[in-house]
């Protein structure tokens, strides 16, 4: 950049996840000039490997932040989450838009309820697009859990997925990024449509704090990093923009806004609190095969009952038995079946029974012994919004240790009664489940190592009609910061006891309207009213009153 | 070329860092005498998977630290052997000088919630581990095709021709349970 020129944007977008791209397209589409800062690399398929060196696109793509109590774990890259995700794509449940958590009145706003944001999901699902899931697409694992769940008598579905099952292989590299572009990720849909339209995406530009600039706009302060080892800054500069929305992941959101705390002025209370990792929990078993093939009558046709964790693409179904309204609140979960690679998805994995140690030692070696027999089951609870970002770090939202992937955060997290009940009565219920006739043995992962973990931040910058507890309004704008909008998971107000990624997307593309209007208000051209990324218009048509009103 | 036993004979950070790795996924001796691997199982633990080169990694972040966490681990162990009243061992660091169940003992006091130092010692103990389960200095397909011994062990599947992995059969393709009652044809919850 030449010194002393100012660059300018009508919209400055921070983050490529489901919250910036969505707005990114919808934006540019209706005429908007609009800016993306990533902080990651921008990968394409090629370039997501099969391998667990590091260094390779399993480090590349991905972010592991340890705090007090919760670490959390996200993408970092272009497209965000959706590039590591394993794209499974269910709705709320009703009950969760009245969760009222512990501060006794319902959390989300009054105009959001599973009836009203319906017609956000159809989009999303029209764009990305979404899946319907099947018994014959459902893998060896996820057909063991269903099983296991019949005989117990309880009820176990395919889980929708934004996974092409005719391009899938079922090699369950998808956390390191999709090599054969099966999963639906961004970077196919939304992120190309907004680079048509005009937009333009800065990878490895890591947005440090925001300001204000006299006529009501802001500036927004980046470093950039190395490609290789991101500890390194390259340098840096400014944007000056007219309409700021955060969408850096409820992880790094609100320590950019803690960050820019000192020249904005005072952020709302709930910048950096009521931060929920969704209520994250997970089992391990280790099943018996000729229970599998007995109990249970699975048969691979070569006479292996099971032998299958590798195979397949993260989860793909899910019992939701205690996903019932009726249910106390912080007693309800999901209990969804689950790969995760070597590395992250076994160290935590305790050896059931054993006398010493439990995540290392000898027995942990004959644990991985029976690897091919494990089944992981993925509880997402209601947990109590109890995790608090600390100061912020010098720059981005961590203290990075190695040169990609792990780092150390500010979030500290210390579970409530509450979360922790969820917690017993799921590990109890995935227990019965799974060790009912001696089918398998089974443990929860240790929370002793690295605090709890979350795959699906949450909450930490969230909507809401009460001041006091919520950072936006119902339009996702910043309490007292005009012109400032999140529209990431930290907007969602509290744990979804499923996986987050459709909400959030609904969610996002729920606020674009309201988005546009505060362009409008600021001279700049723009509509709203652009068709899916595809071209298919059926979404459009059921959103248009409320868009409609939200203009106004 | 003949080496001297000078040259050959491990250094302290070796000693002490193998058998640190030594104790989260334990292998069996290398050869008669071998004093970092204690030897409680049989074939290859996380030294022989080559937790050094990971802990060496520029990548990881670990290496700069190494000094000092060798150091730091080997005052614990004598700290541990004092009080426990072991005799000392002037051949090998303290921490190797350990019976494995006393470096098991050190390792759980550093790791366990509430040590001022449990980030260090975790984080140490994770590189180590992953050594194991995930060989994360080599190339997969080479750590595989070389009988990596963790990925061997786990029976980690193997590519096909290209490197990429691919698992045309994958499912048992039959209703395996009942569905909830409240599923809509989208798939999700009512
Ligand atoms: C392994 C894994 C599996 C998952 N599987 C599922 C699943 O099956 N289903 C599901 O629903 N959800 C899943 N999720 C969660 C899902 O990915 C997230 O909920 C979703 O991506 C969140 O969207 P977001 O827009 O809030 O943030 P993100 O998608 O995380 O996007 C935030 C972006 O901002 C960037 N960024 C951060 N800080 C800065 C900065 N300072 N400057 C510039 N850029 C910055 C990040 O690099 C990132 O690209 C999974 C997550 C992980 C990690």
């Amino acid at each position: 950049m030449t010194a002393g020129s100012v660059e300018s944007t009508d919209v400055l977008i921070i983050g490529s996840g489901f919250g910036g791209s969505i707005p990114a397209y919808h934006l540019a589409a209706g005429g908007a000039r609009v800016l993306v800062l990533e902080r990651g690399p921008w990968l394409a398929a090629e370039e997501f490997d099969h391998d667990l060196r590091l260094g390779t696109s399993s480090t590349r793509v991905f972010e592991f932040v340890v705090g007090q109590g919760m670490s959390v774990l996200s993408g970092n890259c272009v497209g965000g989450g959706s590039v590591v995700y394993f794209a499974a794509m269910p709705r709320a449940p009703r009950f969760v838009f009245d969760r009222q958590g512990s501060i006794g009145h319902r959390l989300w706003p009054a105009a959001i309820t599973r009836d009203a944001l319906e017609p956000w999901y159809e989009r999303v699902e029209e764009a990305l697009p979404i899946s319907q899931a099947s018994w014959d697409t459902t893998t060896y694992a996820g057909g063991l859990w269903a099983a296991a769940c019949d005989h117990a008598g309880r009820t176990c579905n395919p889980v929708p997925a934004a996974v092409d099952s005719d391009l899938c292989t079922n090699c369950n590299w998808m956390m390191s990024g999709c090599r054969f572009d099966a999963k639906r990720s961004l970077l196919l849909n939304y992120l190309p449509a907004a680079l048509e339209h005009g937009a333009e995406i800065r990878p490895l530009h890591e947005v440090q704090r925001i300001t204000r600039l006299a006529d009501g706009g802001y500036r927004v302060h980046y470093n950039t990093v190395d490609e290789v080892d991101y500890r390194v800054v390259t340098g840096g500069g400014t944007v000056d923009a007219k309409v700021v929305i955060v969408a850096a992941g409820a992880g790094a959101t609100p320590v950019i806004l803690q960050r820019s705390e000192p020249a904005l002025g005072t952020m709302p209370h709930a910048v950096g609190r009521y931060f929920s990792g969704n209520g994250e929990r997970l089992n391990t078993a280790v099943i018996d095969e000729d229970k599998a093939r007995d109990l249970l009558g699975l048969d691979r046709g070569d006479g292996r009952a099971y032998q299958a964790y590798q195979i397949g693409r993260g989860p793909t179904v899910a019992s939701w038995d205690r996903l019932d309204g009726s249910r106390p609140e912080f007693e309800r979960y999901s209990l969804e079946q689950l790969y995760f690679p070597p590395g992250l998805g076994t160290v935590l994995a305790q050896v059931p029974g054993a006398d010493g140690p439990s995540w290392f030692g000898p027995g942990k070696k004959e644990l991985l012994r029976d690897w091919k027999s494990w089944l992981t089951i993925f509880t997402m609870s209601e947990d109590d919004n109890e995790g608090v970002f600390g100061a912020p770090p010098p720059t981005g939202n961590a203290n990075r240790f190695s040169q990609q992937m792990f780092g150390f955060g500010t979030i500290s997290y210390e579970p409530t009664d509450n979360t922790l009940r969820g917690w017993e009565k799921s590990d109890a219920d995935v227990r019965e489940i799974l060790e009912k006739d001696g089918l398998a043995e089974v443990l929860p992962w240790t929370n002793d190592v690295i605090g709890a973990y979350t795959v699906h931040p949450l909450a930490s910058c969230r909507i809401g009609d009460d001041p006091a507890t919520s950072a936006l309004d119902d339009r996702h704008e910043l309490r007292g910061h005009p012109g400032i909008f999140v529209t990431d998971g930290s907007a969602v107000p509290a744990g979804l006891t499923v996986n987050p990624a459709f909400t959030i997307a609904a969610l996002a593309e729920r606020a674009v309207p309201g988005i546009v209007a505060a362009l409008r208000e600021r001279g700049v051209q723009v509509v709203y009213g652009a068709p899916s990324p595809s071209g298919a218009a059926g979404g459009r048509r059921a959103t248009r009153e409320f868009a409609r009103a939200a203009a106004r | 070329m003949e080496e001297s036993s000078v040259e050959r004979a491990p250094d302290v950070r070796t000693l002490t860092l193998e058998a640190f790795a030594d104790t989260v996924i334990p292998g069996e001796k290398r050869w008669p005498g071998d004093r970092a691997i204690a030897g409680v199982s049989t074939g290859g633990g996380s030294v022989q998977a080559g937790a050094l080169a990971v802990l060496e990694m520029p990548e990881g972040g670990m290496a700069p630290a190494l000094d000092d966490v060798v150091a730091a681990l080997n005052i614990h162990a004598e700290h541990h052997r004092d009080r426990v009243g072991l005799p000392t061992d002037e051949e090998v660091p303290p921490f190797t000088a350990l019976p494995w169940a006393d470096r098991t003992a050190v390792l759980n006091v550093l790791t366990a919630v509430g040590h001022p130092e449990k980030e260090l010692w975790t984080g140490l103990a994770l590189f180590c581990y992953m050594a194991f389960d995930t060989g994360a200095h080599l190339p997969t397909t080479e750590a595989l095709a070389e009988g990596h011994p963790g990925l061997t062990l786990m029976r980690f599947e193997t590519p096909d021709a290209d490197g990429l992995w691919r698992f045309p059969d994958y499912s048992y393709r039959r209703p395996l349970s009942k569905l909830h009652p409240d599923t809509l044809e989208n798939g999700s919850l009512k």
